[in-house]
């Protein structure tokens, strides 16, 4: 996972670089708690650009993201979803609750 | 009839999730499935293996097993474990139903494997292990090419 943070706006940009499982997803979530209580960002963006599979492990860590995003009041957007992650996110109903930008 | 057939058992280590969908999309590609319909039985595939690593062995190791089938036009996957099996199969598959909520898991597995496959079948006895058996319809070649055609007359 690349992280980039942009002081000025406290925004937290995290590119997540590998597949998303259940094995990998424990190291994925392990460095994303990591990165959001080190810079205590405003908003956080997770860039999907470059995550070649996802299951159901997705879901379950991009909620478990939201609840800690609530907890050290930051607000949580997705970008860049290939079209079967958001197949899979659409079906969770969790596009309601994280909501997809645009990033330039 | 069949025309192929393959056999796949590997431990239960969460390792193994990626090489067990590898597998079966590396032996699916022999129907020339599209990209989506490959990235559809890799998820499927991924959701039935996790399963019996997380819930049906837990903690405990077991073997996994995956059987294979093509047909001209289909792919049958058969995923097993010898692990705890489950209670109640009806209740299990309704979305967000899950029994490790503090793993972080969402209970959308069964739907995911329902939606990206034509049949999924789940056969479990509590105590002795637990069987998904999901089969994908994979059209020919010339078929999509025909659909697309007539996508692009309709289109014009
Ligand atoms: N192989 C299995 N052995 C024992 N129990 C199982 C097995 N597969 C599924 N279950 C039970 O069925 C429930 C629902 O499974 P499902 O895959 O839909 O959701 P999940 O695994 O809990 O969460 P997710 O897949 O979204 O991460 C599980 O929580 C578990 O209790
Ligand atoms: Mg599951």
């Amino acid at each position: 996972m690349e992280s980039k943070f942009y002081e000025e706006d406290k925004l937290l940009v995290l590119k997540i670089t590998s597949e998303i499982d259940d094995h990998i997803v424990q190291e994925i979530r392990r460095r994303a708690d990591y990165e959001m209580e080190r810079y205590m960002p405003r908003k956080v963006i997770f860039d999907f650009n470059n995550v070649t599979f996802m299951d159901s492990s997705g879901i379950g860590f991009l909620i478990g993201r939201y609840k800690f995003a609530n907890i050290i009041g930051a607000k949580l957007e997705m970008t860049n979803l290939g079209s079967s992650i958001k197949k899979i996110f659409e079906m969770s109903g969790i596009l309601k609750l994280i909501p997809t930008v645009e990033l330039n | 009839m069949f025309n192929n057939e393959m056999k796949l058992e590997f431990i239960s280590k969460s390792s193994n999730e990626a090489f067990a969908r590898v597998a079966v999309a590396a032996f699916a590609s022999q129907l020339d499935p599209t990209i989506e319909e490959l990235a559809d039985i890799k998820t499927a595939v991924s959701e039935a293996v996790t399963n019996s690593i997380i819930h049906g062995y837990e903690k405990k190791q077991g073997v996994v097993k995956i059987s294979s089938w093509l047909t001209e036009n289909e792919i049958i996957i058969e995923i097993s474990d010898k692990g705890k099996g489950i209670e109640n199969i009806e209740m299990a598959k309704e979305p967000l139903y899950t029994t490790k909520p503090n793993l972080e898991r969402s209970g959308m597995g069964f739907t995911i494997m329902e939606s990206f496959m034509d049949k999924v079948d789940v056969e479990s006895v509590v105590g002795l292990g637990t069987k998904v058996t999901m089969s994908k319809i994979i059209k020919p070649k010339e078929e999509k090419d025909e659909d697309d055609f007539k996508m692009l007359m309709s289109n014009n």
